[in-house]
């Protein structure tokens, strides 16, 4: 009988272990290392050149699931970041600017900041003091905001433009000559773990789903968004796909009982992830898809990186084929989809206060689906990495009440 | 006979109701909570159970509700308040299709379906803003014993506009009003449209839709639901019980669940409650 998510888990933690080994490598050897975003990356061109990457965007939320954000937190704040701004820069700032060397030598310093600020301004800032206080060059990539269905042919031509812009600058931090041959191969290895996590994603699709596509999927998040364009990459998506079908084939899932899906729209409260996690459990409630799983690209209609096209098609994910570069219609979009295909119960949005690109429209996006699509919608408050702005007791009486009218509601249903 | 029970601890009072298998509600009691919420819990159950008459174990079944209902240890089960405040409402007046309830720390709307089912919700997020704590907090300020402000601010004329609906920042903003010689009525007047302000917001959020009927402690505050009556343009479904709706919505459900076990209906049990999520939160 296969054992629920134990292959995953593990395979997962190796290989990011592995990257976090190399970090720390470099930070002694002086190996070349690149700051990046999660949201639409660019990672292929890092690869290209052996520049390994550091989100520090990781780098918060890991110190958040430790517990050891607040600190970090307010020490920002005492730097003179405002308590409105995003706890994941305020984090990540008082981590790095708080110590000599980030994460005490396990971080390397990077050798160059590359900026794709893909849909946030506030993360401009933030690579920008990063640049700024450690001293090391800064590539600020002006990704447009797509407010059509498709991005502009001078929208890509504008980020392609870019892209070879940062083509130059990883050649001058390496020495080395850009190879487009080794693009193509690193786009072909990142479009076979694209496969991987679609499939992931469909077999969701299955009763029950073989694994919680919001809690669980970080562990498929850390393999997608910082190991794409590697055999690793590639590997481990093999790992996870066996596991899964393995697991609809013995129809079972994260939890003895099926009883409700949902879908899950905004990051979790990683410094309470367990705790909130156990309030869904608790309900045998499972994400059948969630969107912030896509916050680093959206591969599960299709959209794979192009060797044939490998620039172009970094720009479209760069652009397009990520959850904030678009507009809110085409999240709506994205939700339906996930709630029709999936045939999931419920929607339930989690807003986080510090970040304004995630939550703002949230109470409209509500109003459509439970108003206009007749889809039960709960939305919930508190944040993604801050932990003063959650109430356990608040939570669990909002979490249980929706529950107990899905239930309810259920039951009327089944009683006519 | 059979009876339920249901013992509503929230974060301001504990109040408990017990009602008999014709519907009729024999006993309640109401205190503050204070710090002992367990303790206020199990007095509040006995407070009702020595004004009914009836002996503990004549008790079928007893749902605890409210912020403390995991403190209502010697409960069966337990229900959430929105669930009551619907049920309750439903009970009280059928036709309710909009709840309104203003709590000691939140403020709820309800959308009720036909069955007295919740179709849909929503709370003030995490801060008292334009809850009873509110009011209690403007009570203070003015010197005033709470049951007067309802009626004071009837007398308003003139209302002042708030800056906030801050239960910290009412303070000081009520402060300077006093300061600028503003009546106290005119004051409170302000203070209770702040709020029906605040709920409206909330209530446009789950969708307008009669009937509405009000819920909880602040039903007593005539200030308020003059306010909230303006606001809506319909009249709120009251009454004397309404203080207690939660703890009624609890005893039905409590009661609905002994009448089933009694005849061996587990799914008309089921229906009283929610029986598997309610026991996986118990462990």
């Amino acid at each position: 009988m296969a054992e629920y998510g134990t292959a995953v888990h593990e395979a997962s933690r190796k290989a990011m272990t592995a990257w976090y080994d190399r970090l720390a490598a470099a930070a002694k050897t002086g190996a070349p290392t690149a700051y990046l975003m999660i949201s639409g990356n660019c990672v292929e061109i890092l690869r290209a050149f052996d520049i390994e990457p550091v989100f520090p965007e990781v780098n918060a939320l890991q110190l958040a699931i430790r517990k050891q954000s607040l600190p970090l937190i307010l020490k920002a704040e005492e730097m003179g970041y405002s308590s409105d701004n995003c706890a994941y820069v305020k984090a990540d700032a008082g981590f790095t600017f708080g110590e000599a060397a980030p994460g005490g030598g396990k971080i390397p310093k990077p050798t160059f900041i590359v900026c794709n600020f893909v849909g946030c301004n506030v993360y401009i800032k933030w690579f920008e003091h990063c640049s700024e206080f450690l001293g090391v060059p800064l590539t600020m990539i002006d990704v447009p905001f797509v407010r059509a269905e498709r991005p502009s042919d001078g929208d890509v031509r504008y980020v392609v433009a870019q892209l070879k812009k940062l083509i130059a600058d990883c050649e001058k931090a390496t020495g080395k000559k850009f190879d487009i041959d080794r693009l193509r191969e690193i786009c072909a290895l990142s479009a076979k773990a694209e496969d991987g996590w679609q499939r992931c994603k469909d077999l969701c699709k299955n009763t029950p789903a073989p694994m919680d596509a919001y809690f669980d999927a970080i562990n498929l998040m850390g393999p997608i968004n910082v190991l794409r364009g590697t055999q690793d990459a590639v590997d481990f998506f093999d790992v996870a796909v066996r596991e899964y079908e393995a697991l609809v084939a013995a129809k079972r899932g994260p939890i003895p009982v099926e009883k409700f899906r949902i879908v899950v729209e905004g990051p979790p409260p990683y410094p309470f992830y367990r705790q909130f996690r156990d309030l869904f459990a608790a309900w045998n409630a499972v994400a059948v898809q969630s969107t912030y799983s896509t916050v680093g690209g959206i591969w599960e209609f299709g959209f794979r990186h192009d060797p044939k096209n490998p620039l172009e098609s970094i720009a479209q994910q760069m652009l397009m084929e990520n959850l904030c570069n678009r507009s809110l219609l085409d999240r709506y979009k994205q939700i339906r989809r996930y709630v029709e295909e999936w045939k999931a119960d419920a929607l339930v949005i989690h807003s986080v206060k510090s970040c304004r690109l995630f939550s703002a429209g949230q109470g409209d996006m509500r109003d459509y689906f439970a108003n206009e699509l007749g889809v039960p919608t709960l939305l919930v408050e508190s944040d993604l990495e801050d932990p003063r702005y959650y109430a356990q007791a608040m939570m669990k009486n909002r979490i249980d009440a929706f529950f107990e009218s899905l239930e309810h509601r259920k039951l009327l249903r089944r009683a006519q | 006979m059979i009876y339920g029970a249901g013992v509503d601890v929230g974060s301001t009072q504990t109040k408990a109701v017990i009602i008999g298998s014709g519907r009729e509600i024999v006993a309640r009691s109401l205190a503050m909570t204070g710090a002992n919420v367990s303790k206020a819990a199990e007095k509040m159950f006995n407070e009702a159970l020595a004004s009914s008459g009836l002996k503990r174990e004549q008790i079928g079944y007893v749902v605890g509700t409210g912020y403390g209902r995991y403190k209502v240890t010697f409960g069966d089960s337990q229900v959430t308040e929105i669930s009551c405040h619907a049920r309750g409402a439903h009970f009280m007046f059928p036709g309710t299709r909009t709840v309104i309830d203003i709590g000691g720390q939140d403020t709820k709307a309800i959308r009720v379906g036909a069955n007295g089912e919740v179709v849909d919700f929503a709370m003030n997020d995490k801060c008292a803003a334009g809850t009873g704590r509110f009011l209690s907090a403007s009570a203070e300020v003015l010197d005033l014993p709470i049951e007067k402000i309802g009626p004071l601010a009837l007398e308003g004329k003139d209302p002042v506009r708030l800056s906030t609906v801050c239960t910290v920042f009412v303070e000081s903003d009520i402060m300077s009003y006093l300061a600028q010689g503003k009546k106290v009525p005119d004051i409170l007047a302000g203070v209770h449209r702040a709020i029906a302000a605040r709920t409206m917001s909330l209530l446009q959020r789950i969708g307008l839709g009669p009937e509405y009927s009000m819920t909880g402690g602040v039903t007593r505050n005539v200030g308020m639901v003059a306010a909230l009556e303006e606001k809506l343009k319909a009249p709120l479904n009251i009454s004397a019980d309404s203080h207690y709706m939660g703890a009624i919505g609890a005893a039905l459900f409590a009661l609905e669940r002994a009448e089933a076990a009694s005849k061996g209906k587990c799914e008309e049990a089921v229906l009283g409650g929610w029986e598997d999520g309610l026991q996986e939160n118990k462990r």
